[in-house]
């Protein structure tokens, strides 16, 4: 139930009013700020970032390698990061081997690559089962996996962060790297989905 | 502390609801808190893991349904409080007042309070000191016992791990800074954080499903040789 429009309770609406123009009125933030980071996360950050970052490692393999190396980094070259990933570390999904990234204690996620998190990601349900049951639930979401297939779930509390890199969709070799990147999406890279066709 | 926060491996929390083209916020007053939590992210009021512990503090039942903007609110207001920033009964006349349409609304005590800030309250954000060394003590390899500890303050060592044995798959070697301690400013303590390749068989015994690791990335001073 929770994190959902549903529960939306409008005594935090007014709160968060009174909060911030409060700190506004006594010189401790400024609401254009405020705004522009809004505009930010809406606008500017999201799952395409990782995409593009996807789709560079599946046409080139030495981006690739260094993307494994030093995830962060490679990043960088796509003109992406930002506060809240100050390591990234790429674990790489194969035919054998199935990668899934969680946070139990709080939802520690790659802003600067993936933006804000969705709620599914922050719900009790998925922080509780994700470490215990990940076969289980990845199957309730769609994503069944063949019980050889290895899975590592991440457990991400502490500062590192992690971005899943899906496997690359048989029949899309003559696909260029933008049309590689619409197909990538932002469950692939949190490692509860595969990239389809 | 051991808190309702800590969710791995609980029962009774259902299905994982996926909503369909998911706005990046919900409503106004979710973006309001994330963004004005940023800025004061880079103010130097707090660090990170006392956001976080003040998160953890929630009263249980509350934290369950407040929702995850909703523990943010809770967490600005309570460590500007403590900070003696923005007051208390300063949100409530003001939450009181915009409720009632009052207008024009009472302005801020003007009493001296803690902004701006002193020098010596300013806080140091980041979560690894750059221009410091570590040795860490493992290597990747190495079997590690994650230590059963159960410290009341803040800690990022998960329960579901305690006590049990993994083998070091990632040495994260910069020297890291140790929430545990930074939380409750008792010193940065920087230090390797590891990467832990846990068997799922380990951490749940008969009810493990097959062919599954969990990976947790842990401070140094949460594992001890095996």
């Amino acid at each position: 139930m929770d994190n959902h429009s549903s529960n939306e309770k409008p005594w935090q609406a007014v709160r968060t009013e009174a909060v911030e123009s409060l700190l506004v009125e006594l010189g401790v933030i400024d609401s254009a700020r405020v705004d522009e980071i809004v505009r930010h996360y809406e606008e500017k950050v999201g799952p395409k970032g990782g995409a593009r970052v996807v789709a560079k490692a599946w046409t080139d393999q030495e981006f690739k390698k260094r993307l494994l190396a030093d995830g962060l980094a490679a990043c960088a070259e796509l003109g992406l990061g930002g506060p809240e990933t100050e390591k990234l570390h790429v674990v790489e999904n194969t035919a054998s081997v199935h990668n899934a990234v969680v946070c139990t204690l709080c939802s520690c996620y790659p802003w600067p690559i993936l933006g804000v998190p969705p709620a599914w990601y922050k719900s009790s349900a998925y922080r509780s089962r994700m470490v215990r049951e990940p076969r289980k639930l990845l199957t309730e979401m769609g994503l069944p996996l063949d019980p050889s297939v290895e899975i590592r779930v991440w457990d991400s509390v502490s500062e590192i962060r992690y971005l899943v890199l899906p496997e690359r969709p048989e029949g899309t070799e003559s696909f260029t790297e933008e049309q590689l990147a619409d197909l990538v999406t932002r469950d692939a890279m949190i490692g509860v989905a595969k990239v389809t066709v | 502390m051991n808190g309702i926060h800590d969710m791995g491996g609980l029962h009774g929390f259902g299905l994982v609801v996926q909503e369909k083209n998911e706005p990046v916020f919900h409503s106004h007053w979710e973006s309001r808190i994330f963004c004005i939590t940023q800025v004061l992210d880079t103010k130097e009021i707090w660090n990170l893991d006392e956001h976080r512990h003040e998160i953890e503090l929630m009263n249980a039942a509350d934290y369950i349904t407040a929702g995850y903007y909703g523990r943010w609110l809770f967490a600005m207001e309570r460590l500007l409080a403590r900070k003696d920033i923005l007051r208390s009964e300063e949100v409530q006349r003001r939450v009181d007042e915009l409720h009632g349409g009052v207008s024009p609304l009472s302005p801020p005590d003007s009493s001296s309070r803690g902004w701006p800030l002193r020098d010596e309250s300013k806080v140091r954000w980041g979560a690894w000191r750059h221009e410091q060394t570590v040795q860490p003590r493992f290597s990747v390899g190495d079997s590690v016992r994650v230590r059963n500890i159960h410290p009341e303050g803040h800690t990022r060592v998960t329960a579901y791990a305690r006590g049990k044995v993994g083998v070091v798959d990632r040495v994260n070697a910069e020297p890291w800074v140790f929430p545990d301690t930074r939380a409750h400013y008792r010193g940065e303590n920087t230090q390797a954080v590891y990467g832990v390749r846990i068997a799922a068989t380990e951490l749940w015994g008969p009810q493990a499903e097959t062919n599954t690791w969990v990976f947790i990335d842990l401070s140094e001073d949460h594992l001890e040789p095996v």
